[in-house]
């Protein structure tokens, strides 16, 4: 195996890793808001679900990010990198969504929590409650795209 | 514990408060014919043990015990819930003392508490065991018994035990790594020794009484404090204003019921903005402290109804509400 395989394969981890450690740490926030509320109010249920899920998706698109590297690189799929240097392009292109993923999850977990809190005391605003995480969801997309154009374009 | 762990405890309290009274729940309340209408409006909200209770006393104990086991559930830092419970401890001490020395026996003088409710504070006092006690009441409890048992002079052991308690939540706030329980300590001291200087002030202490009587606080040079309630109504006023509280000055002119609500209006402004604090144990401790205004303002209105008291009399007691 080559140093630009390794250094590929790094990147390919980071983005499912990094991305996948801040949904894991959003979705536990938001969770124990969730069951907070359905402790006291159980119709809440559906409702808190849905805030607690949204911060998960940081580590699917780790993920896809993951697998899309991992077709361009030699394992699933594509041309195995043969040179350092693209190896180093591959890393750097899944560094986006790798750390972008890890923080925004967690802010957006933060958030959910507060939202979650909305949703505690004013169950009929659930739809504005929803737009707060919602927003921090674009920065992830951000990252996610630009992961995805230059994976996609190196080589 | 960190402020992220109590999310959980945060969550279950936003759900709570939405049974908290309200302002216009309290406006009703005051405007009900008796204090039975009272009675029936709060076991409707879920007051009480549910069995339909008609003492009063016993709808509000029943609240109290509720708030008690909640927080506890919530698996609050027992340090923090101790501290909140120092006034309640302190009144115990004083009641205790007071049955010794008078042989006069009132249950109903106590708080409940775990470890010293009316019987293990009397035990403790007949048997001079202080060391039984928690370390911060050890001193105080002590001499104001002797200076109950030498003078007999119930004020006297009044402001030792009160301005003993007053240190004691100081000192335990300082150290406490909420802000929100710092800010609300200092606040408690301030309007505590206000408080205590206006009572002066009406009924003419002189300047050594207040200075036995004032706890140190930070935000209030109570020095000059003391000098001021000495002196006249007047200067008190202006002594409070140059100190950042001419809403209290206003209050005292107004009437004295008017600066009573003040002081507890003041409490629960400090506890307010914990209503929008998603994490941090601030908004269980504020939830249990608007728990406790609750129960005092409706203690206050069912007493005001007990006692035929006007609507509009009733009114200018009642307290601003958490929510």
């Amino acid at each position: 195996m080559t140093l630009g395989m390794v250094f590929a394969l790094t990147g390919a981890v980071l983005s499912t890793a990094l991305a996948g450690w801040g949904s894991a740490w959003g979705v536990g926030l938001a969770g124990q808001a969730a069951a907070g509320v359905v402790a006291e109010d159980p119709d809440q249920f559906a409702k808190v679900l849905i805030l607690q899920l949204l911060p998960g998706t940081q580590g699917i698109y780790g993920l896809l990010v993951t697998f899309i590297t991992l077709s361009n690189i030699g394992i699933l799929g594509g041309n195995p990198v043969a040179d350092t240097h693209t190896g180093l392009l591959y890393m750097l292109a899944c560094l986006p969504i790798a750390i972008v993923g890890l923080i925004s999850a967690y802010h957006q977990g933060r958030t959910s929590v507060a939202s979650i809190g909305i949703v505690a005391k004013k169950p009929d605003q659930f739809g504005k409650a929803m737009l707060f995480p919602a927003m921090v969801e674009t920065y992830a997309i951000l990252a996610l795209l630009v992961s995805i154009l230059a994976i996609t374009n190196i080589g | 514990m960190g402020d992220l762990d109590y999310i959980f405890a945060v969550a279950r309290i936003r759900v709570k408060e939405k049974s908290l009274l309200t302002d216009m729940d309290i406006s009703q309340m005051a405007g009900m014919k008796d204090d039975r209408t009272v009675l029936g409006y709060l076991a409707d909200r879920g007051w009480g043990d549910g069995d339909g209770a008609t003492d009063a006393e016993a709808v509000l104990r029943a609240e109290e015990r509720k708030t008690t086991e909640l927080v506890k559930e919530l698996k609050i830092d027992p340090a923090v819930f101790e501290l909140l419970s120092y006034p309640n401890l302190y009144h115990n001490l004083k009641a205790g003392i007071k049955e010794i020395c008078t042989s006069e026996s009132n249950a109903r003088a106590f708080y409940e508490d775990e470890k010293y409710g009316r019987e293990a504070m009397l035990r403790i006092l007949q048997n001079k065991s202080f060391a039984d006690l928690p370390e911060h009441m050890r001193e105080v409890a002590e001499a104001a018994y002797t200076t109950m048992i030498e003078t007999r002079d119930g004020q006297r052991c009044d402001i030792m035990v009160d301005r003993a308690c007053l240190e004691a939540m100081e000192a335990a706030g300082q150290k406490s790594k909420s802000r929100l329980l710092r800010d609300y300590v200092e606040s408690t001291v301030a309007v505590s020794d206000i408080k205590i200087a206006a009572r002066a002030q009406k009924t003419g202490k002189t300047i050594a009484f207040l200075r036995d009587a004032l706890a140190p606080c930070r935000s209030l040079d109570v020095r000059k404090l003391a000098i001021a309630a000495s002196e006249s109504e007047e200067a008190l006023i202006n002594c409070l204003d140059q100190q950042g509280f001419r809403e209290a000055g206003e209050a005292l002119k107004e009437s004295p019921s008017a600066f009573e609500r003040w002081c507890d209006n003041k409490l629960i402004q400090t506890i307010r903005p914990e209503k929008t604090n998603s994490v941090s144990m601030g908004p269980v401790i504020a939830y249990y402290l608007a728990r406790q205004n609750e129960i005092k303002t409706v203690r206050i209105i069912l007493t005001a109804k007990a006692n035929g008291f006007s609507e509009e009399a009733t009114r200018e007691r009642v307290r601003d509400m958490y929510v």
